[in-house]
């Protein structure tokens, strides 16, 4: 029985809870530092994500900053991810998840289209993902944003790494979430025009990019209609790397040369030993 | 110790923890930390998105009337403020969810399905103390892993209008009103005060919303707007009322 399934493995997930409210990563790095390592630092997509849905369909957007701990891992990520021809998915959290997940989720949805002989529906996609994720209880750690167009219009959910989701005319994920949301209620209106609907994504990622330190680089943006996807990465380069105005190289001549002297030097061969590599 | 195994937020008594998601990192923070990184991680990946909430059922002559606030809160930031927490599990038996979103979402997602297996066996619209059943079933099996508070009320045949309450730890109770959620402890007194026994559709639907308005003025962790149905004979009729058209009680 399906739900059996469900709780089945619930149940061996939760079979190594500590009576604590400690989770295991926090006792593991509390064993390495013991010892004097330290445990390696996920990398995550600090991030701002998030999703409109307009008159005709849905615009999905994303910064493309990754970081390890305070540094930028990737400068250029791509946090929009395919789920299946009329269904793309934004990604926050641990990197590895959120690649994973919606790879996983992807592949399914394609053989279950195959099955039925229809186009996916973002219904079913939101099922798939939400019923992963609450399996884990939340130690898979990905924040999504789920977008896409099928027969019944355009949708657009929030999945939260626990398992809830949320069906709304638009959302935000990630670190930089709080910036987005100001950028989104402030100036979304019901059945915008595509290029209204873009321009509003451009700046709530635009707003996480500046004002939170998880997120940064480029724009990536992701339309999504009936007839067509348009996938734009990236739609804008914030953050181009700057020009350098000078160099320190100075031309030959610079310094004006007043004598030449050439002096050989003669060297006696002593020893001339080999050693063959071993390519065996 | 097993109850507060998960560090969660409950309903019955709201853990605020010290901590803000923006604060900057000179804050000293107690509480359980996943890694030191708090300052890029933001709340929603340390804290479980929780129906903070109020919900609220009522049996009348004929049917029940159920209402719900709207807020979802990750921590300290509303992730959903037009939240529908009356969810369909049959076509006339709905239920009131408080507690995790992600443990009552799973919850009401496998008992309809379950409810909806069985009604087509049956040939019958399925009974509401079933769908409770079905509720306190899964409740109390995993009740060390869930954290959800439910009211399941619904109209059938056989008794008509009927509300069963599912707390935390998976009891069932039927009870001509009940109110759930972290914000039910602000109008116990209300209710005991104004619900009197043979009042009609409509009286129902008031005494809901204003002790709703009354909770959600109160309690942090509910707000946004005001969410009633109406399940009977003749079906389900579903209301909203905007915050600024709630019912206006003042102290001063």
């Amino acid at each position: 029985f399906f739900f059996f399934l469900i709780f089945e493995v619930f149940f061996g997930v939760f079979s190594f809870t500590i009576n604590s409210a400690i989770t295991i990563n926090a006792v593991l790095e509390v064993e390495a530092s013991k010892v004097g390592c330290s445990v390696p630092a996920a990398r995550k997509t600090g991030t701002t994500i998030c999703g409109v849905v307009f008159k005709d369909g849905v615009v999905l957007g994303a910064d493309t900053r990754a970081t390890e701990g305070m540094i930028v891992a990737d400068k250029n990520c791509s946090k929009i991810h395919y789920i299946s021809p009329n269904i793309y998915c934004c990604g926050a959290g641990t990197a590895a998840d959120t690649e994973m997940t919606t790879q996983l989720i992807s592949s399914n949805l394609e053989l279950h289209s195959l099955s039925t002989g229809r186009l996916p529906r973002v219904a079913t996609a939101n099922r798939m993902l939400k019923q992963m994720l609450f399996r884990y209880q939340g130690y898979i750690g990905a924040a999504l944003v789920l977008g896409g167009v099928d027969c019944n219009g355009p949708h657009l959910y929030s999945i939260y790494p626990h398992g809830s989701t949320d069906k709304l005319p638009y959302v935000t994920m990630g670190s930089g979430s709080l910036a987005a949301m100001a950028v989104f209620e402030d100036r979304y209106k019901p059945d915008m025009e595509e290029d209204a609907a873009k321009q509003l994504v451009r700046d709530a990622i635009a707003a996480g990019i500046f004002n939170d330190l998880g997120s940064g680089s480029n724009i990536d943006l992701c339309v999504i209609t009936k007839s067509k996807v348009n996938y734009i990465r990236p739609h804008d380069e914030a953050n181009k790397k700057g020009v350098r105005t000078g160099d320190y190289k100075y031309k030959r001549g610079t310094t004006g040369v007043l004598t030449k002297a050439v002096t050989p030097i003669d060297l006696e061969l002593l020893e001339e030993s080999v050693q063959t590599m071993d390519t065996s | 110790m097993l109850g507060f195994m998960r560090g969660q937020p409950l309903l019955s008594t709201v853990i605020h923890r010290e901590k803000m998601a923006a604060a900057p990192v000179m804050m000293p923070y107690f509480g359980q930390q996943i890694s030191s990184k708090s300052d890029l991680v933001p709340d929603w990946t340390r804290q479980e998105v929780s129906t903070g909430t109020t919900i609220m059922a009522v049996e009348y002559d004929g049917g029940v009337v159920i209402g719900a606030d709207s807020r979802t809160t990750t921590g300290a930031y509303i992730a959903n403020r037009v939240t529908d927490k009356l969810t369909r599990i049959h076509n006339k038996i709905y239920c009131c969810r408080s507690g995790s979103a992600a443990d009552t979402q799973a919850i009401a997602e496998i008992v309809a399905y379950q409810l909806g297996f069985h009604s087509i066996e049956l040939d019958e619209p399925p009974l509401v103390e079933t769908a409770a059943n079905l509720f306190r079933a899964s409740c109390y099996r995993y009740r060390e892993e869930l954290t959800a508070g439910i009211l399941v009320a619904g109209w059938d045949k056989r008794k008509g209008g009927q509300v069963y309450s599912v707390p935390i730890g998976g009891m069932l109770v039927r009870q001509p009103v009940s109110v759930g959620g972290s914000g039910s402890t602000y109008i116990y007194g209300f209710m005991d005060a104004n619900y009197k026994p043979g009042m009609n559709k409509e009286q129902c639907m008031e005494l809901t919303a204003a002790a709703l308005s009354l909770a959600m003025e109160r309690d942090g962790s509910s707000g946004g707007v005001v969410r009633l149905a109406s399940i009977s004979e003749e079906g389900v009729e579903r209301r909203v009322i905007l915050g600024n058209q709630l019912p206006k009680f003042s102290t001063h």
